[in-house]
């Protein structure tokens, strides 16, 4: 008997890890066929609304409905119906400012596409070294996170950042949207130092000359950009003409309190769409940005106070500080690839320091998609958006609970292998070993 | 030795005859220099202070200090009436008179350099250099000289300050002569220091490196002593035993500084006199119980420019109170009682330091303590008080004359070094008081000359009427004297030249029109009771302005030191407490599980109890309904708290040192973690090299020193590391040379040294007095001989198996892999050898050996029996460690109470310390948290955290806390506006550096 069943979970094992070997990368999901509707569960819209034992339907890669009514009514034939009782279904989490896809593996040079040489790069895109063959993106989604911008770094202008789906074949296929220029604001203070010797603060020397130096770069490009067709072609400045036509955004970061407040100066300056990058500091100069209605993409939470007087929880409640000024924000994880899922983390470590779950949801969907120009398609379980969604078993925004089932980009069902849950479920086989999770 | 010294002493003193072994050009010059001062007012030496008293001086010597001086014939009487005469100040941490150290190699910065470049027999660090003699390379430079002397100094001992072992130092006048007659002895004392200086050899790159240097040091020359001169010839090692005998100069820059130097002379039975760096207020205490001699610099920091507010959001509290604490380190020093001479090393300009003491002196030093430190206590340091440091007789003749007392207002005059004069600045010494006539003779016009102030200062004013006076500008010099005026009514001056005699003074000026004119003052009178009564209150009120600010109101009343000086810092340290919580949800990582509704009670430092209905007696009770109770966290792989270095990576071995003596007890994120509920981390070593350094295990007893802070009777560890951060993989081009380069020299680094351990174990044994005694052999059978373990760096599953296997070989087991991300790969063999895990939650991807590193890795090996805690290597990730251990259930489908485990019972059963810490048991530590959520959850807080019963965060007093930080912030700020406001000189606003490391950063930070 013992032989007998030894010989079956060896069989088993051996099928188990025969079926899903090709899954490190799996495929990306078939277009959708039919409607599907999710019933019952908790709804969190992304907008701050909670919807609980609804329904969602979309068909065709679009949300045809979002309802708290009439369940019963939904039809049910040649549609998929999931059963989302006790559940959670959110729209998918869109994660700013990364650098997911332009790096494989940190360390290792020739896996790194994001830092070219040159001050002064906006003709650089990214989306165009795009890796929709990583081994990383599929360990984020299966977090819940369906969306990304990814973005270059290093220099003044670093180049153009793109949003992509994470469930692609190509670089064309994922993405969304090319919506972007990186500027990274002459700071007023330089560390001293290198990294493993850092020393402490200083004036930035330089700081003037390089704001003059950006500024005239702007004033360059805007005067190049009012002929229509010039004698000589400049890259650079014919990048910038999306830019000022306010087809793209400029992302631009500062974490002082003196540069954010030239940032917003900047931006009116030059009546760009501005968005600020970083905003660490941001709490001490909130009503400035209210005011002029820049948004910020906000620093992880994750992160130690800058001084050792601040209050120690200060990344934790700086959403918080600007919910309540009316500062519109979305939060970032960790700018590296691995790091991207935990995006929901980083955003919940915010709900015990005040700020709601709901909002703290909305900072990593609805807005976040309004920031980077995308929320007509995506942010929120509302009808006529994109079908970018998923269910989780528990609250998504805590590692606790977070747990990913099903998840669907445009409607297409995605594939939530990867390589990780490959190599556990390998070894698992190995030592026979029940799993308990995927 | 010391008869020697006696002898020669007494030799140098009846030597009758000047000689000299060098020629002159020239008439031989004989001048005995025989002088007698006479009725000054003498402090023979800093606490004997004699009136009308004479000075004898001869040959460069003192021959007496008395009140009835018999005055030989020969010699020159100085009348020195209203004047002061002090011994001249000494010096003991400079490098005057010696070159600039050069390095021995050409070695570029990050280069690899193994060994020393220095040709010769010498040792084989270049940062230990005993063969420096300071006599051999000094040469006299009189133009320093002349800026020390102007100063008050006569004598100075100079050592070259460069290295970690430095040699010896040399006793010299400051006097404008010959080397050969300004050396007064030749070796005064060796010194130290913990910073290696300009050689561009790797080690050691950290503090601990330099220290465990030292030690080991100290056997190599107890060993060459014995035996081993017999086996090498080591001219270094020869000097450094011949300075055994002087004492020994610690130059160190703060006060943890002074501690770590005073614990290594301790092991090896020398009491450093050591040189701190002007904060020693922080911590008396601990100071005090060293018994070390200081020596303190007068060094006070600029106040800030704080005009900007955004600017000076960038100035750390710490600093701005040490701007405001510095100028009363003295005062403390002298009222707790600690010896301690001065220097001016340090200094922007060494002259700022009398300006420095009369600050000290308005804050509470004693005068006599400034005295003694300038003089006696730097010369009986050194045992140099025969030569300097006071008048005694048969000392050299190095003494200041001055106005009055140097403490206040008066002025240096004169500084004689050995006999020789040297006028430093001419001053009035005369007492003018007094009411004059002035008469210009040739245009028949008399004035009132109303003479106040003081001598050097005085004022002068021509008295018109009860109303009018016209002030009179003059200027002495010796008898010499100048005056200036403009008469009522006119628009030119009044010029006059004249000599002085007695009291009247006379010669000739021009007038308004530019002739000639005769005048003269005589005819004083004393001042009128009125003036004389004004004249007092201006006195009163000069010393009265001491205690003032700018605008006349009082001075604020200071801030406190803290512990640490730091925000968040407590004056007042929690008391252990007696708390009963009532009604939490325990997770008691006991066989009961968590256990809802219960109520704990914690006492003097443990746990009491734990069950229903407990009684607290007369403690505090806690109403924890709703909340949970959890042990600490304890993170097992944790690089907060240290000072100067994680890694002592320039070797493939670095055994020998020891986190433990690197301590940093002034680390914000102690407090930070706190709040994250951690109670216990093991400092480790970096991953530089295969066998890195010995590690500390600390409790987060936040204000306590250092020492206070480790777990005590913890067993020992050490780190070991595997994989590119030991190969050097990702160093770039710098990264080369140094072995190993492979995995596959990886493990024959371990096979090479546990060889070497164990034959010199072997050796010693059978030889036990001629083996040279090696720290990091030592270090290594320890791991050997089971009373030290091993926790390694670890990512791949070959090396991971290499390792056990090495260990195997050796007849011992590894303790813990640390990292250990592909445990998962061979969680059956781990089982198998008995090794405990511990493992990040989730990262992977930054390098390549992390590609396979999945976050189901310690489910899988909890899973198949392997203890696994999750570790932070992080001083960011080390406070949400509990949300780390919840993506244990997360990944890997780990039951709650298993997934706490990792970060609380797991890491205390991987650190041996199951029997104090890591579960909810009566007698356990009362190392506590109460959380407000499941402490798993992302949305759970640490409202209060409690180590050894003391409660070291409070969710509440954290909130008081802020306010009384952003109000010493303002009142600080306030403060340095003002001074700003008065005239006193800014620093542009900076933050202090602040370092977190990880595992693989390679520099110490110092400079």
């Amino acid at each position: 008997m013992k032989q007998r069943l030894f010989t079956i979970l060896i069989l088993l094992a051996f099928v188990g890890y025969d079926t899903v070997n090709a899954q490190w990368m799996p495929a990306p999901g078939e277009a959708q066929s039919k409607p599907v509707y999710i019933v019952g569960g908790t709804m969190h819209i992304g907008n701050g609304q909670i919807i609980e034992n609804g329904a969602i339907g979309f068909e065709k890669g679009k949300i045809t409905m979002v309802t708290d009514k009439d369940i019963d009514k939904i039809p049910k034939d040649n549609a998929q119906v999931i059963n989302a009782e006790g559940k959670h279904i959110y729209p998918g989490f869109i994660s700013p400012n990364s650098l997911m896809g332009l790096v494989e593996i940190s360390a290792v040079r020739p896996t790194r596409d994001f830092d070219e040489v040159g001050d002064y790069n906006p003709h650089l895109r990214s989306i165009i070294a795009y890796n929709t063959d990583s081994w990383v993106t599929p360990t984020i989604r299966s977090n819940g996170v369906l969306l990304a911008q990814i973005r270059p770094q290093g220099g003044r202008i670093s180049g153009g950042s793109a949003i992509v789906q994470l469930d692609a074949w190509n670089y064309e296929d994922a993405l969304v949207k090319e919506d972007g220029i990186i500027l990274n604001f002459p700071s007023l203070v330089n560390r001293k130092g290198w990294w493993g010797e850092p020393g402490g603060l200083e004036a930035n020397k330089q700081n003037q000359e390089q704001l003059a130096e950006l500024k005239s770069f702007f004033l360059e490009a805007q005067a190049y950009c009012k002929q229509d067709n010039p004698s000589e072609t400049d890259l650079r400045f014919e990048a910038m003409r999306s830019v000022f036509n306010k087809e793209k955004k400029v992302y631009i970061s500062a974490n002082h309190a003196q540069n954010i407040i030239e940032v917003v100066d900047f931006i009116k300056t030059f009546k760009i769409d501005g968005v600020l990058v970083g905003g660490r500091d941001a709490y001490l100069v909130a009503d400035v940005l209210a005011e002029s209605k820049i948004p910020v993409i906000l620093n992880k939470t994750h992160r130690l106070p800058y001084r050792a007087d601040e209050d120690i929880d200060l990344p934790y409640k700086l959403p918080l500080l600007l919910k309540e000024a009316g500062v519109e924000f979305c939060i970032q994880a960790e700018r590296s690839s691995g790091e991207q899922r935990n995006l929901p983390f980083t955003a919940g470590k915010a709900v015990p320091y005040g700020l709601s779950k709901e909002d703290a949801l909305q900072s990593i969907t609805l807005s976040a998609a309004k920031i980077m120009g995308i929320d007509a398609q995506f942010g929120s379980l509302e009808a006529g958006k994109s079908a970018t969604l998923f269910i989780s078993t528990g609250d998504a925004l805590d590692p606790i609970s977070n747990h990913v089932e099903v998840a669907f980009i445009d409607g297409r069902e995605v594939n939530l292998e990867n390589k990780q849950k490959e190599l556990y479920r390998k070894f698992m086989d190995k030592y026979r070993l029940e799993q308990k999770q995927h | 030795m010391k008869k020697i010294v006696g002898l020669l002493f007494l030799f140098w003193q009846i030597a009758a005859i000047a000689q000299v072994t060098y020629p002159t050009n020239g008439a031989k010059e004989i001048r005995n220099k025989h002088y007698a001062f006479t009725n000054a007012t003498i402090y023979k030496d800093y606490q004997t202070k004699l009136e009308k008293a004479s000075l004898i001086i001869k040959d460069g010597k003192v021959v007496t200090v008395s009140p009835s001086a018999f005055i030989p014939a020969d010699a020159i009487e100085v009348d020195c009436s209203g004047k002061t005469i002090y011994p001249a100040f000494v010096e003991i941490i400079s490098n005057y008179g010696l070159p600039e150290a050069k390095p021995a190699g050409e070695g570029r910065r990050y280069a690899t350099q193994l060994v020393s470049d220095k040709k010769g027999a010498y040792y084989w660090n270049e940062a230990i250099k005993p063969e420096t003699l300071a006599y051999e390379l000094f040469a006299s430079d009189s133009e320093k000289a002349k800026k020390l002397r102007a100063i008050g100094y006569g004598a100075v001992v100079s050592h070259q300050t460069d290295g970690i072992v430095r040699g010896s130092g040399t006793l010299v006048n400051l006097n404008d002569k010959s080397e050969n007659e300004n050396i007064l002895k030749d070796q005064v004392a060796s010194f130290y220091s913990f910073r290696k200086g300009v050689t561009k050899q790797n080690y050691p790159s950290s503090l601990m490196g330099a220290i465990a240097l030292l030690e080991q040091t100290y056997l190599d020359g107890e060993w060459y002593k014995n035996n081993g001169h017999k086996e090498e010839r080591n001219i270094s090692l020869e000097y450094w035993n011949q300075q055994q005998d002087l004492p020994a100069v610690f130059l160190t820059s703060n006060w943890q500084e002074i501690l770590r130097a005073d614990r290594l002379g301790d092991a090896n039975n020398v009491q450093y006199i050591i040189k701190g760096g002007g904060d020693e207020y922080k911590r008396l205490e601990e100071l005090k119980a060293s018994n070390a001699s200081l020596i303190v610099p007068v060094k006070y920091p600029k106040p800030y420019d704080v005009e900007d507010p955004f600017a000076a959001h960038y100035v750390a509290l710490k600093d701005m109170k040490h701007w405001e604490l510095a100028p009363y380190n003295l005062a403390r020093l002298d009222e707790a009682n600690i010896e301690f001479a001065l220097t001016t090393d340090g200094l922007e300009k060494a002259g700022d330091i009398m300006s420095g003491l009369k600050t000290a002196i308005k804050k509470g030093l004693k005068k006599e303590t400034a005295l003694k430190a300038l003089t006696y206590a730097p010369a009986k340091m050194l045992r140099i008080d025969n030569w300097v440091g006071s008048l005694k007789d048969g000392s050299s003749a190095n003494f200041l004359i001055t106005s009055g007392d140097i403490f206040e207002e008066a002025s240096i005059l004169e500084n004689w070094v050995q006999g020789d004069q040297y006028l430093i600045k001419q001053e009035n010494t005369k007492e003018l008081k007094g009411v004059y006539d002035l008469k210009l003779l040739d245009l028949r016009q008399n004035y009132k000359l109303e003479v106040k102030g003081k001598p050097a200062s005085p004022e002068m004013n021509i008295v018109v009427n009860d109303t009018t006076k016209i002030k009179v500008k003059s200027s002495i010099q010796g008898k010499r004297i100048t005056l200036h005026f403009t008469p009522q009514d006119a628009q030119q001056k009044i010029r006059l030249n004249g000599m002085m005699e007695g009291d009247v003074w006379q010669g000739k000026g021009q007038d308004l029109e530019g002739n000639w004119i005769d005048w003269q003052v005589d005819n004083r009178q004393e001042l009128s009771k009125e003036e004389e009564k004004k004249e007092g209150e201006n006195s009163k009120e000069e010393t009265a302005n001491l205690d003032e600010t700018k605008d006349g109101t009082k001075e604020d009343k200071i801030g406190e030191v803290t512990y640490p000086f730091l925000p968040y810092g407590w004056t007042k340290e929690p008391k252990q407490k007696t708390v009963l919580f009532k009604n939490a949800t325990v997770w008691t990582n006991t066989d009961d599980g968590i256990l809802e509704e219960t109520d704990v009670l914690i006492r003097d430092g443990r746990i009491v109890s734990v069950g229903k209905n407990l009684d607290g007696g007369s403690g505090e009770t806690i109403d924890a309904t709703g909340k949970h109770l959890t042990c600490g966290i304890i993170d097992e792989h944790s690089h907060i708290a240290i000072s100067r270095g994680v890694n002592e990576g320039t070797q493939a071995s670095s055994a020998e040192v020891s986190i433990g003596n690197v301590i940093n007890s002034d680390d914000i994120n102690i407090y930070r973690q706190l709040a994250g509920g951690v109670t216990t981390a093991q400092l480790l070593h970096g991953s530089a090299n295969p066998i890195g350094g010995q590690s500390a295990i600390i409790k987060f007893r936040w204000g306590a020193s250092p020492e206070e802070m480790k777990f005590e009777n913890a067993d020992k560890f050490i780190k070991f590391a595997l994989g590119e951060n030991v190969k050097h993989s990702n160093w770039g081009n710098n990264g080369t040379i140094r072995f190993p380069q492979t995995r596959l020299g990886v493990e024959q680094v371990f096979v090479d040294f546990f060889t070497q351990a164990k034959e010199y174990e072997e050796a010693k044994r059978n030889n036990p007095s001629k083996v040279r005694r090696n720290i990091e052999l030592e270090t290594i059978l320890e791991i050997m001989n089971k009373e030290r373990f091993i926790t390694c760096h670890s990512y791949v599953q070959s090396e991971i198996t290499m390792l056990m296997r090495v260990a195997e070989q050796f007849g011992f087991n590894i303790n813990t892999f640390t990292h250990i991300l592909e445990g998962y790969k061979i969680a059956d063999k781990m089982k198998e050898h008995g090794v405990f895990a511990s493992t990040f939650s989730d990262w992977w991807m930054y390098k390549f050996e992390v590609n396979d590193a999945i976050p189901h890795n310690a489910a899988i090996l909890t899973d198949v029996g392997v203890v696994t805690a999750i570790n932070s290597d992080d001083a960011e990730m080390g406070r949400r460690l509990n949300n780390e251990a919840a993506k244990g259930v997360k990944y890997g489908g780990m039951t709650e109470e298993e997934a706490w485990k990792m970060v609380t019972l797991n890491p205390a059963k991987i650190l041996h310390l199951e029997n104090r810490v890591g579960t909810i048991e009566s007698g356990k530590d009362a190392d506590v948290v109460l959380w407000s959520d499941n402490p798993l959850s992302n949305y759970s807080k640490a409202e209060q955290t409690y180590v050894d019963g003391r409660c070291y965060w409070d969710i509440e007093k954290d909130k008081e806390m802020r306010k009384l930080i952003q109000a010493e912030r303002n009142r600080l700020i306030q403060k340095m506006l003002k001074a700003k406001e008065g005239g006193a000189e800014t620093q542009k606003p900076s933050m202090p550096k602040h370092k977190h490391y990880h595992c693989d950063d390679i520099e110490d930070e110092g400079n």
